[in-house]
């Protein structure tokens, strides 16, 4: 949880979940901590969690079995898990080289931006 | 400052209108209106000497008002067993007997208290690894907080107001404090009230704030709704004269070529010179601080009544 960010506390939940999900750390039937593990562990507002499970559950990316939590159902819609940690492992291996190059982690992120922002344009041309 | 806002009387756990406090010559609490839902954690937020004390003392009927008025856990705040019953208290400063141990602690708020669940103390504090029966007085600053916090839950109020709990706490002990906060409202009809002048620490645990400043409250709402009634607006130096008559300002910085201003929306920014973006809780409290003096309701509706 990043507290100077200015994504709302249970956004970032919603937003870590569906990264869980993506990257395969969460799996379907896999069980969500309750909403009181998450807050004895890291004393975010309960109201906080139960909203961001809420929304997760309208959708439809997990379920909440009454007596028994909250189970993961689907994936959020995207390429497989696979895709992302091989997409990653190269991400990585870049990262390192710009490092070798001099670049620092503000140059790496500016870069990122740069491509991103140039291939959105892309398309749109 | 006046909001109105369509709770329903039963969803409700406080609730004051117009509640003043003057000592001889001091008004340290000056028509305070507030509603705060069941359930929620709400950070009074504010410098020192802004009122928050004595808002807290109102609310557990520790003092009378001189004027308004109020409902905390639909009664009247009085000095009432049965009132009293349901409110928990914890003052600045730990009211803990140093000599006594956690043990005896609980003990004795069995006499005290009709319904006093000792037990969860013995089982917070086993988890928190708080010996029981040392004099609370060796134990460190932190461990005495989270054992009056566990202590006041054992009475197992609907309200529980806290004065500055948190503030002479190393990170850690702040974290586990807040986490035994945030626990016991997860478990159920709950409501909490803290004062603080840390607002990482409100943005975390609270959903609810409550801000003032020299003894007026300049807004309170669900921090959710809060934040996305407020904006950041950056734009050229020029005419912002519509801005102001559409939306409230709060906080104008200007440079010779740029203006940036904090709204609060009334609708939609149209102006495309100006660029829009979402404020964080900080830079909201730190605007509204700063806000000297305060905006009069009657500058705010003037338009279009003049005379």
């Amino acid at each position: 949880m990043d507290g100077r960010s200015v994504v709302p506390p249970y956004l970032q939940i919603v937003q870590q979940v569906k990264q869980a999900l993506r990257m395969g750390v969460l799996e379907v039937g896999d069980k969500l901590p309750t909403v009181r593990e998450v807050v004895a562990a890291t004393a975010i507002n309960p109201n906080t969690v139960l909203k961001a499970y809420r929304d997760l559950e309208r959708d439809g990316l997990v379920e909440a079995r009454a007596g028994h939590g909250t189970f993961v159902r689907h994936r959020p819609p995207g390429p497989s898990p696979g895709t992302h940690s091989r997409l990653g492992r190269s991400l990585i291996r870049w990262v390192a080289e710009a490092r070798e190059a001099g670049l620092d982690d503000e140059a790496m992120e500016s870069l990122l931006r740069m491509a991103l922002r140039a291939e959105t344009e892309e398309e749109i041309a | 400052m006046i909001r109105v806002q369509a709770v329903p009387e039963a969803a409700t756990a406080i609730r004051t209108s117009g509640l003043s406090k003057r000592y001889r010559r001091v008004t340290a609490l000056n028509d305070a209106t507030i509603t705060v839902p069941e359930g929620r954690i709400s950070a009074l937020i504010g410098p020192n000497g802004a009122g928050k004390t004595t808002l807290l003392r109102l609310l557990a009927g520790l003092t009378r008002p001189t004027g308004g008025e109020m409902t905390v856990n639909g009664g009247t705040p009085r000095q009432d067993p049965a009132f009293l019953a349901g409110i928990g208290f914890l003052a600045q400063e730990i009211p803990l007997y140093r000599r006594l141990s956690a043990e005896d602690h609980i003990r004795a708020g069995a006499h005290l208290n009709p319904c006093w669940d000792g037990e969860s103390v013995r089982e917070r504090l086993a988890a928190l690894r708080i010996p029981l029966d040392c004099a609370v007085g060796t134990l460190s600053g932190g461990q005495r907080a989270q054992v009056a916090l566990a202590l006041v839950l054992a009475k197992r109020p609907r309200l529980l107001l806290l004065d500055e709990p948190v503030a002479a706490l190393d990170p850690l002990a702040r974290r586990n404090f807040l986490a035994i906060l945030a626990d016991a409202v997860a478990a159920g009809g709950l409501t909490v009230v803290l004062s603080s002048h840390l607002v990482a620490d409100a943005e975390r645990v609270c959903d609810h704030i409550i801000m003032l400043a020299v003894s007026r409250v300049r807004l309170y709402g669900d921090i959710d709704t809060v934040l996305a009634e407020h904006q950041i607006l950056v734009g050229p130096r020029k005419d912002t004269s519509a801005i102001e008559r559409d939306h409230r300002v709060i906080q104008v910085t200007r440079t010779p070529r740029q203006v940036t201003m904090l709204v609060r929306r009334c609708g939609p920014v149209i102006d495309p010179a100006f660029q829009a973006s979402d404020v964080s809780l900080e830079e909201l409290v730190l605007a509204y601080m700063g806000q000297d003096p305060p905006p009069t309701l009657a500058r705010l509706t003037s338009i279009g009544d003049d005379e």
